[in-house]
């Protein structure tokens, strides 16, 4: 029997083409949205974690305010001085190398092209630390970084973009007025999360501090450790000497932190899984929406098919097997939707991957969940019209016109 | 005289209630035998769709007892008068009710489907359903396809595809000029006599119910005469 009904609910279907297709309609989009969130969101963590991973182990970053991301309230926490850098690296011990960081936003120009990058001002060291090679060209030395010129290491993206064609090295760029000579270039680490890691400059801490920063102040240290050492003890041994320097009061919560790797990636993981949850849910509610569609053109096709229902009746066909024939036909439909949606979704996520570089992601989860629910749907928002359709009495239902 | 296959027996039925009552049968009796050709005639408003409704088992009497093959519709409930339905009786409408977008094999079709039967006994019966009213060369077509006589056969098909014991049918000549008409009468009165179908027809032309054995008169929601003699009821109703 439940085979002849899912049969006559698919006949019923097909007769009604255009009115069937906008029925799902709602359900297309929003199991369309609310997979493509969540797939979009698992790419995007996967690509922070990527990025973080590539930061590599045994370094931490030290920064000013209280988390990660976060913004704490009150007064903005004061920058690092040189010599918290220069204490760092000389009174802690395993740690291998120190890089102290300062960046500002910058437009390039070369030639007629220009383009918005940010520089990051530091040390030869900040190279190793951050797993950095270069394809060509050299780092500055040593004597270039105490002189502070007016050199730098571009990435790939700027490269390509204010040296299309031919070989950045030798040549020159002016930011925000500075003219800099490019003497490395980066090696690619793909692009990925929510920026572009190739976007970058690079150039000696002291240049970028007295041109475009005009304080020596230092906004992060990123700090390589010993693989000898226990890295939560250099940590801890850190984070003793910063609150000497910083004057922090023994109970008193300190206004910097220091980060390692998985830190890091969890909290920007929180982050975007939040992120994510949020979008999804509110694709949740399109999806509800689309639910409701449903009801509604259920309720409008048992008034439009009053005619047919008393004819089935008249015919001899139970209440409980009109109810189910709706019933079926609402859920047909909204499985339908779902499938669409799912199809949809798979077509979307690898565009939007694309569009915002991040890794596809399938998730087999999602798609059943997201299906099961659109099935859920059809059973809630289609038991109403088809129960009303089943209580209509044979003979008033074949007079109505 | 074996049992009769329908009996009405002292048959009421009460529309609204208070004020607004109306009572559109006032107690009818009837009998008939298996195998009858009934026209019921009578006025507009006397009654007649109303026992066709009752005999249907669409609707049930406000009162008296309706006895179909000795049992009483009148007590069964909604969905076992259904299944009754499904068993027994066939419908013809004056409106044809074909399902529109439909073709004429589905339609036929559909009653077999409420019986479970299986594709390819529901193809065949559908198709002999079809042959029998001179129609298997139109299987494939909607009913906007159809003319109104050949839609009117597409129903005839629909209601004697199951094999039903009783074919009913409320004017089903009132949409049709007189020559389908004829055809009709004729298609319905070969099926009383080759399959042994008891028909009751609804009619308000003559040389329609001219077709029939029995001939029922109803006036304001009585049976008046049958067959030209005064029915028991109407007597009773009149004394
Ligand atoms: N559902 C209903 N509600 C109220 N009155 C009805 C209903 N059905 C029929 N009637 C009334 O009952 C009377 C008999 O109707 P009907 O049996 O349809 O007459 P006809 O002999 O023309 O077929 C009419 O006066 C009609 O108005
Ligand atoms: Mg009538």
């Amino acid at each position: 029997m439940l085979g002849t009904t899912i049969l006559l609910a698919i006949r019923e279907i097909r007769r009604h083409m255009l009115r069937s297709f906008l029925t799902t309609l709602g359900i297309v989009i929003g199991v369309a949205a609310v997979v493509t969130m969540v797939q979009l969101g698992n790419g995007a963590t996967a690509a922070v974690q990527q990025n973080i991973s590539s930061l590599g182990a045994n370094v931490l970053q030290v920064r000013p305010g209280q988390g990660f991301g976060r913004g704490g309230g009150g007064a903005q926490p004061a920058n690092f001085r040189e010599e918290d850098v220069e204490a760092i690296a000389s009174q802690i011990a395993g740690v291998r190398a120190v890089a102290p960081q300062t960046s500002a936003s910058v437009t390039a120009v070369q030639n007629a092209s220009n383009w918005q990058t940010t520089l990051t001002g530091t040390t030869a060291d900040y190279f190793t630390v951050q797993q950095w090679s270069l394809q060509s060209g050299r780092v500055w030395t040593s004597a270039e970084e105490t002189a502070g010129k007016a050199v730098c290491v571009i990435g790939e993206t700027v490269a390509d973009n204010l040296f299309p064609g031919s070989d950045p090295i030798g040549g020159s760029l002016r930011l925000n007025n500075v003219t800099c000579d490019v003497i490395g270039l980066l090696v690619s680490k793909g692009q990925g999360g929510f920026q572009d890691q190739d976007d970058t400059v690079i150039a000696p801490i002291r240049m970028v501090q007295r041109r475009f920063t005009g304080n020596r102040e230092v906004s992060s240290i990123a700090v390589a450790i010993d693989e000898r050492y226990d890295a939560d003890a250099v940590q801890a041994s850190m984070s003793e000497l910063l609150r000497e320097r910083r004057h922090i009061e023994p109970g008193e919560d300190q206004d910097f932190n220091i980060l390692d790797t998985a830190q890091i990636s969890e909290a920007l993981t929180s982050t975007t899984t939040i992120l994510t949850m949020v979008m999804a849910a509110v694709a949740g509610v399109s999806l509800l929406v689309g639910g409701i569609g449903i009801m509604n053109i259920m309720l409008v096709s048992v008034t439009e098919r009053t005619r047919e229902i008393g004819i089935r009746l008249a015919i001899g066909a139970v209440g409980k097997e009109v109810l189910t024939q709706f019933l079926v036909e609402a859920i047909v439909l909204a499985c339908i939707g779902g499938f669409l949606g799912l199809l949809l979704a798979l077509v979307l996520t690898a565009a939007g991957a694309t569009l915002v570089q991040v890794p596809f992601m399938f998730d087999v989860q999602i798609n059943l969940l997201a299906f099961g629910f659109s099935a859920a749907i059809g059973v809630i928002f289609g038991y109403f019209p088809a129960r009303r359709a089943a209580a209509l009495n044979p003979i008033d239902a074949l007079r109505h016109e | 005289m074996a049992e009769p296959l329908i009996a009405l027996k002292a048959v009421t039925k009460t529309f609204g209630s208070g004020q607004t009552a109306f009572q559109a049968l006032k107690g009818v009796d009837l009998e008939i035998e298996e195998g009858d050709f009934v026209a019921i005639m009578g006025p507009s408003g006397s009654g007649k769709s109303t026992t066709m409704n009752i005999l249907g088992c669409l609707d049930v009497p406000t009162s008296g007892e309706f006895l179909f093959k000795n049992l009483h519709v009148e007590q069964l409930d909604r969905d076992q008068r259904a299944l009754l339905r499904r068993r027994y009786l066939g419908f013809v409408f004056q409106g044809f009710n074909l399902l529109a977008r439909t073709s004429a094999l589905e339609n036929v079709e559909l009653p077999l489907l409420y019986r479970g039967e299986a594709k390819s006994a529901r193809h065949k019966a559908a198709l002999d359903a079809l042959d029998k009213v001179g129609l298997a060369d139109w299987w494939d077509h909607t009913p906007a396809e159809l003319s109104g006589g050949q839609q009117q056969r597409v129903a005839i098909a629909r209601a004697i595809v199951t094999g039903p014991a009783v074919l009913l049918a409320d004017e089903p000549t009132g949409n049709l000029d007189s020559e389908r008409s004829v055809e009709i009468m004729e298609l319905l009165t070969a099926l009383n006599r080759d399959s042994g179908i008891t028909v009751l027809m609804v009619t308000h032309e003559p040389e329609m119910a001219d077709y029939a054995r029995t001939i029922v008169h109803f006036r304001d929601g009585l049976i008046d005469r049958i067959n030209g003699e005064a029915s028991s009821s109407a007597l009773a109703g009149a004394g």
